[in-house]
């Protein structure tokens, strides 16, 4: 871990955080990753490799999805950041999470959160995704237990629910 | 109450909705009051004597809190099947990750600093890393000679067979050390209280591995010692020992400083220091008749066990009984090994040993199969173990299982007879080159020989006071699905929903020892006690005439509500006992080596890039016989998960040591396969049932593991016409063999002209 406090001083940043205002007082070099977890108690976002390969802490920012270990906090002022706490508000589950359950593409649950944000992301802007975009969108996120392919058909289930439902 | 409405079906996840929003807490999700960070120093050299620790100026080392080897209240070492390695090492390193003292600070980001700040001085001593090198024995770095442990498996008369074959053929194979990857480092948090004792909690496996290692470290009685397991994300074996030491470490730092102790590892530390599958070294001499039968052989099976004997004796053992695969072996002594090198300790990855040796059987079998000059399909089936046939141990197979029919069905749903005449047509043009691969294979369910009778493992089912039910183990989930499969046997049992049954959190305040979850064995050992203990509260609930025979979900509730209402605490445990016709024989190696065994054929179809020298899989097939299968989805997902782990093992994951450290430690280096690389896998299940596991359950988490390597590997023979027979297979090795080839064939080609005829 780098010293992101070193010769800076903390400064107020702020930006939306599932659609609300946010102000924090941090090294403007910290990660968007660790203030989402440490300052405001967002734990839903993981961290697995700390380097940009995994995307277990992928969240989405200005609707872009990033790695949020990569992500100075500083960067990240004036934004608006969705994470996995966003999409159950209200404790109804979003048409992905439920399939994630059904099709079995949870396992341990660690790259979960990101990979569901990788999906939100991918069928914002591919709505009817092959399976092959499937597999393609979703190649930033590591996973260890599934294999992808129950990961592959919980997308393409929400992808076919959210057609006969829109 | 036969009718299985819940076994069998694919209910929903129990903690399934808590980790699709995020909610479910991992240890790194825990905060505690006043808590301080903890961080590890290790050792730089492979092999040496401590000579002289300084701390260098500029950091504020008044603030840290630093643990030496000195302050280990009770033994300095990580207890598990031997009490050799150290929790911190007081004079000599034997590996280049061997912890030495331990940091801790409030502040987090200062520990990268101050760890980089302690200095260490060795005389160094020299090391040795491989198997060779430990064999020669010019260097004893464990033991009197290096070696951890030795086994010897012996049938029928092998010193008459060789005269008697057609053919003697003979291989090596080897294969590499793989990261296991869990996605979640491994963490862990402790805190000490003098009246209380010791508490941690952490992404683990084994809660009581992890509680006897810490009394014995800590000096303190069962009761002093609690160890909660936090939601885990992944584990896959990697979580089996290691933790042990890292809650050792926590709980140090936690003594010292008063305070909560959090050690998280970061990615590179967590793949650098903790365990990794054993590298292995296979060497088979079959002899074998005209018409392609076995008639005997000599397996040596040799694993690189690191440092520390740790886990290696009881990998070796498995490797061991594996090495012989699904075939009947008239005669075979199997020399089996397990050496040190001054590596960190190898040690439990899914498959435990068995991926290992079973790599080389199956890559063997296609050797013989050219030899004899059969096809890979007829040499298998020619030699397939049948009901009534003993194993390499003398286990007699007591269940209908027809591997023949396996074979076959496998063959027909991969269209593998006419791929394999396809790609054969298509000959030797363009730049692509396909091929079939097929591997048939078993995997042992449970502790090996008498381990479950050592282990004793025991369950408990409350009945709670608001009359639901809750399941009392210390059986992890990390993903396969234990809480839920466990509660769909304690419905089944009990006759109620699935929605009525909960888990306790593993706790050891809380839970008994239902044993370490590994082996495959949660579901078919432990699910067959929570199956035994949840028809206890039935009875009990009977014969205390608050429940009749057959009764509604309503009326049991009522019923449990009633008798904790009028006797307080109500729970039923069970323990597990042997059957009486299991029998083991530890000093000769010999009898039921398992209480069921989980039958596969994977039918693999690769292309091989002729310009990247890349290789892809297009199609795999697993066929399997598992017993029942409690839960559909969730059995697919462990075969998948499996295979693509197997997968990685085969084509892509290297580890690069230098001076017995792992080079690569990231993900940017160590190569894991994506979604992108993965081709669809085609699971399909035979049921044959079992009688020993719950509902008829066998084990089938570590299966899919074994059989992917060889059938890849055997497909790239198929495709290219050259033997390898190492994993990891990577592109520069099939452009190395490719080149080696060519340079055979020109060689050949220069004779045949120069002479006229082949030399």
């Amino acid at each position: 871990m780098t010293d992101s406090r070193e010769g800076r001083a903390r400064a107020e940043i702020s930006f939306a955080v599932n659609g609300e205002p946010k102000t924090v007082h941090v090294y403007p070099m910290e990660r968007l990753l660790d203030v989402l977890r440490q300052h405001l108690q967002l734990t839903g976002t993981k961290e697995g490799c700390g380097e940009g390969e995994c995307g277990s802490c992928a969240v989405l920012m200005d609707g872009i999805l990033v790695n949020s270990c990569l992500v100075p906090v500083l960067q990240a002022a004036g934004s608006s950041v969705i994470t996995i706490e966003r999409l159950a508000e209200g404790g109804t589950l979003h048409l992905l999470q439920e399939a994630f359950l059904e099709c079995g593409g949870a396992q341990c649950g660690i790259c979960t959160p990101g990979m569901i944000l990788a999906a939100v992301h991918l069928l914002n802007g591919t709505p009817e995704p092959t399976t092959e975009e499937i597999r393609e969108g979703l190649s930033g996120n590591l996973c260890r237990c599934t294999g992808y392919s129950q990961i592959v058909d919980a997308v393409a289930e929400a992808a076919a629910r959210r057609r006969t439902t829109a | 109450m036969s009718s299985n409405r819940i076994v069998g079906k694919s209910v929903p996840r129990k903690e399934g909705r808590d980790k699709v929003t995020g909610r479910s807490k991992y240890v790194d999700d825990l905060v505690l009051p006043d808590m301080l960070f903890g961080a590890t120093v290790r050792s730089q050299i492979p092999r040496g004597r401590i000579r002289k620790i300084t701390f260098a100026s500029g950091i504020a080392w008044d603030e840290f809190v630093i643990v030496s080897a000195k302050d280990i209240p009770g033994k300095n070492c990580i207890t598990l099947i031997g009490d050799d390695q150290p929790c911190l090492a007081n004079e000599f390193v034997n590996h280049p990750e061997e912890p030495i003292l331990l940091l801790a600070h409030p502040d987090c980001h200062v520990l990268s600093k101050a760890v980089e700040a302690v200095s260490i001085e060795y005389e160094p001593l020299p090391a040795i890393f491989t198997i060779e090198q430990s064999e020669r024995r010019s260097e004893i770095v464990w033991g009197e000679d290096n070696i951890f442990k030795t086994y010897l498996i012996e049938k029928g008369d092998l010193d008459g067979v060789w005269e008697k074959a057609d053919h003697i053929v003979e291989g090596e194979y080897t294969t590499g050390a793989q990261e296991q990857l869990y996605i979640e480092n491994n963490g862990m948090i402790a805190a000490f209280d003098a009246a209380e004792g010791i508490t941690v909690w952490g992404s683990l496996q084994c809660p009581y591995y992890v509680h006897k290692a810490l009394m014995t470290l800590c000096d303190l009685p069962a009761e002093k010692v609690r160890v909660v397991q936090m939601e885990t994300g992944g584990a896959f074996g990697g979580k089996e020992e290691y933790p042990s030491m890292i809650a050792a470490h926590a709980a140090l730092l936690a003594i010292k400083s008063e305070k909560p102790v959090k050690i998280i590892y970061d990615r590179m530390e967590d793949m650098a220091a903790t365990t990794k599958r054993h590298p292995s070294r296979t060497r088979h001499r079959t002899a074998v008749s005209k018409d392609g039968k076995i008639l005997g052989g000599e397996i040596e099976f040799t694993i690189d066990g690191g440092a520390y004997l740790t886990l290696s004796p009881v990998v070796l053992s498995r490797g061991a009984i594996h090495a012989g695969g699904p075939y009947y072996w008239p005669s075979v002594r199997i020399h089996a090994k397990a050496v040190a090198t001054n590596a960190p300790p190898h040690g439990a990855f899914r498959g435990f040993g068995a991926p290992q040796s079973l790599f080389a059987m199956e890559r063997h079998m296609d050797r013989i199969a050219r030899a004899v000059g059969l096809s890979p399909v007829e040499i298998r089936r020619r030699n397939f173990l049948q009901p009534g046939q003993a194993t390499t141990t003398e286990q007699v197979v007591h269940e209908p299982i027809d591997l023949g029919k396996l074979l076959d069905r496998a063959l027909e749903v991969s269209d593998y007879h006419a791929k394999k005449q396809r790609f054969a047509n298509e000959g030797r043009l363009g730049a692509t080159r396909k091929g079939m691969g097929i591997a048939a294979f078993l995997h042992g369910a449970g502790f090996t020989g008498s381990g479950e009778r050592y282990l004793s493992s025991v369950v408990g089912v409350e009945g709670c006071a608001d009359g639901s039910v809750r399941v009392l183990v210390s059986s992890t989930e990390f993903g396969q699905g234990t809480k839920t499969v466990l509660s769909q046997i304690a419905a089944e049992a009990l006759g109620l929903p699935y929605e009525n049954v909960s888990m306790a959190q593993p706790d050891t305040l809380e839970v008994p020892n239902s044993g370490p979850t590994v082996a495959s064995r949660t579901v078919m050992v432990v699910g067959k006690l929570v199956q035994s203990a949840a028809l206890g509260i039935r009875q009990t609930l009977i014969s205390s005439k608050l429940l009749r025979e057959s009764y509604s979900p309503d009326e049991f509730r009522a019923a449990c509500q009633h008798y904790v209402a009028a006797r307080g605490e109500f729970r039923s445990w069970s323990r597990y006992e042997a059957p009486s016709d299991i029998f083991w024989d530890d000093q000769k190696y010999r009898g039921e080596a398992y209480a069921a065994f989980a039958w596969a054929v994977y039918v693999v179809q690769v292309t091989v890039d002729l310009t990247t020298y890349g290789v892809s899989v297009d199609d795999f097939v697993a066929l399997q016989e598992v017993g029942k299968v409690l839960h559909p989805l969730l059995a697919r997902g462990q075969i998948i998960g499996g295979i693509a782990q197997a997968i990685g093992f085969s084509l892509y994951e290297k580890v690069v040591w230098q001076d017995g450290r792992m080079q690569n430690s990231q993900m940017t280096n160590y190569i894991m396969p994506t979604s992108s690389d993965l081709p669809p896998i085609r699971v399909f299940f035979e049921e044959l049932g079992n009688v020993y596991g719950a509902y008829g359950a066998k084990g089938i988490g570590e299966l899919p593991m074994d059989g992917p390597a060889p059938a890849i590997v055997n497909a790239v023979e198929d495709a290219l016409n050259i033997p390898f027979d190492s994993v990891p297979l990577l592109p520069e090795d099939i452009m190395d063999g490719l080149n080696q080839d060519a340079l055979a064939a020109s060689a050949q080609d220069s004779r045949v002209r120069s002479t006229g005829v082949v030399q």
